[in-house]
């Protein structure tokens, strides 16, 4: 049996800790708040996971770019001048500075302002002014903007990763490919697209409660109650299922590497494809059409797969892609121990009529965003339990033991797949050498 | 007969500063019904995105992009103490200038304003400031000046620090 009470709070110095006779799962408050902790998450996790640079969508035409932070390093996401998707590192050579400023764009090159050196779209080098200084032998063809050291995609979800040595990008997805095809067959010819407009929000709280929150129906009830009065004064039933917590069972799955996904019979209306009254009378027909070319593609027992349940898909550690009210695919990346800036896009199908790009747009603010009726509850929580965590050497365990002990199906109410977030945590965070 | 009103004879800045004054300080007050009585029956309320703030809400994700059925949605939320964003409800402050009369289309008034909105919540030390734009559309009815569109348009590059706009902006 483990020391629940050795030295530190800890057990047996573990973070986390599943005590099987007992039947509890618990987690050290400490990895929450210890900046330590956080310095061991960013060389085990960041620089050995994969990890979400963008959609090919946002970079569609030769010379469109992208620039964000990716596990903390500016990267620029680029479509270079003959076609090859690109992840640079957005910093010059020389002396280091970013050579690409805007947020997006298109480009013949990128050049940093503070000597001239100038790029090209593929990273290369183009010009260095007054290049005859240099020594003879030098390497100016070396130049170059570094590239990420992996950059592989699936589906046109690129990521990278900053160790070489990495699995390749299919085999670390495991059982999360399964769930990212269920999102991606909503377009008749497999192709979606992330929507313009970024939401960027910071939430003062530590990044993990974000993978937890994103995946735990177990807070549905009480930190949404006022979206559910929402649906239910649009003439949604969202009277819980007999003898559950939800209008509906579903289920909380392990997809490995930890990946984890929520699986629930939807509820709460899909524009592909499950009309709900919020949508208005007008869109019935219309989401009755989608639905019929669902099933004549994909025959009814796919197409009720892809329209009828909802999925908050994590792949780890950062990237959650929500298949509920709309589609949000977002990451987000731990600025201290107890901060976090998240970023957010809609996703929908690249064939949808104005009607329906309108009507999936204003089904994703129903409930996700930081305008929403829902996520700024979650952002609330989020802090609330930092707020608290403050307090973890007197309060030193969080406790995930819900479902601990049942033989078989976890519900998406109980704590099963948060606990696979965990167990990665540990294997990755804790059992290093 | 119908003859077209003379706009500039029938309203003037000063009174939009009135209006907009009195709007302001029935949303800092959080009188939030009274506050929806000032808008028409077909109102309509956006907060664009940070990095497209000049663009069409059916085409791109905003940050809010209310209908009058969801704004009056959003305001149940706002009274009930389980809206845990708003409760206890942030203290906010909106000082709004540079109030000008942009255009007139018959009882149409385009409004233009500038406003700095001030939220301070409990266990937060620094106050989170929301500076930008408000760009109005107000309706001349019998009961006085109406909100037909009222858009709240953030100058930050991105919401990043002031975290979620979970109040009336």
């Amino acid at each position: 049996m483990l020391d629940r009470r050795s030295e530190n709070g800890r057990a047996n110095g573990r973070m986390v800790v599943e005590d099987l006779e007992n039947m509890t799962f618990s987690v050290h408050r400490k990895v929450f708040v210890s900046p330590e902790i956080l310095e061991d998450e960013h060389r085990a996790i960041f620089d050995k996971c994969w990890i979400y640079v963008g959609h090919a969508s946002e970079i569609r035409n030769p010379g469109d770019f992208r620039t964000r932070l990716v596990a903390g390093r500016p990267i620029i996401f680029c479509r270079d001048r003959q076609g090859q998707v690109r992840a640079l590192i957005n910093s010059c050579r020389h002396r280091g500075a970013i050579v690409c400023r805007e947020r997006e764009g298109n480009t013949r090159q990128f050049f940093c302002i503070y000597h001239g050196w100038a790029y090209n779209t593929d990273g290369s080098i183009k010009n260095i002014p007054g290049d005859e200084a240099y020594p003879p032998g030098y390497d100016k063809q070396g130049k170059g903007l570094v590239a990420v050291p992996r950059l592989e995609h699936y589906k046109d979800f690129y990521f990278a990763n900053f160790d070489r040595d990495a699995v390749d990008l299919h085999t670390y997805l495991a059982g999360a490919k399964e769930y990212i095809d269920l999102v991606v067959d909503q377009s008749p010819s497999g192709r979606m697209e992330i929507i313009s407009g970024t939401q960027e929000y910071d939430i003062k709280a530590n990044w993990k409660l974000l993978v937890e929150n994103s995946v735990d129906d177990y807070h549905l009830v009480t930190t949404h109650s006022t979206w559910l009065n929402y649906m239910r004064n649009s003439g949604v039933n969202v009277t819980p299922a007999k003898g559950h917590l939800l209008p509906t069972k579903g289920f909380g799955k392990d997809l490995g590497n930890g990946h984890l996904t929520t699986d629930n019979p939807n509820y709460r209306g899909r524009p592909v494809a499950r009309w709900i009254s919020v949508y208005g009378e007008e869109a019935k027909a219309d989401i009755d059409a989608i639905r019929r070319e669902l099933v004549a593609r994909l025959g009814e027992a796919r197409a009720a797969r892809v329209a009828d349940t909802n999925r908050n898909l994590c792949i780890f550690p950062n990237l959650v892609i929500n298949d509920g009210s709309s589609v949000t695919v977002r990451f987000f990346y731990p600025l201290a121990p107890d901060l976090m800036r998240v970023t957010a896009w809609a996703l929908g199908p690249v064939e949808e009529t104005e009607a329906q790009r309108a009507r999936r747009l204003h089904a994703f603010l129903t409930f996700y965003g930081p305008g929403g009726f829902a996520t700024p509850d979650d952002v609330a929580a989020l802090e609330l339990v930092q707020q608290g965590l403050a307090a973890w050497r007197e309060s030193p365990w969080t406790d995930l033991s819900r479902g601990m002990g049942k033989s078989q199906e976890q519900l998406a109410t109980d704590e099963g797949h948060l606990r696979v977030f965990w167990r990665k945590w540990s294997e990755l965070v804790e059992a290093r050498p | 007969m119908n003859k077209p009103l003379d706009p500039a004879a029938t309203v003037t800045r000063s009174e939009v500063e009135d209006f907009l004054y009195q709007e302001a300080d029935l949303l800092d007050s959080w009188r939030l019904d009274d506050w929806l009585g000032l808008l028409t029956d077909d109102a309509s309320y956006y907060v664009p995105p940070n990095d497209k703030p000049d663009a069409d809400h059916r085409f791109t994700l905003f940050t809010i992009a209310d209908d009058i059925v969801r704004l009056r949605e959003r305001v149940i939320r706002l009274k009930d103490p389980n809206c845990h964003a708003e409760y206890p409800p942030s203290r906010t402050r909106r000082l709004i200038t540079n109030v000008r009369i942009t255009g007139v289309d018959g009882d149409t008034i385009s409004v233009a304003a500038n406003f700095s909105v001030f939220r301070y919540r409990r266990n937060e030390p620094v106050p989170r400031q929301f500076v930008g734009r408000y760009r109005y559309k107000l309706k001349r009815t019998d009961a006085g000046l109406k909100i037909a569109e009222r858009r709240a348009i953030l100058d930050a590059e991105e919401l990043g620090p002031l975290g979620a706009v979970s109040f009336l902006l």
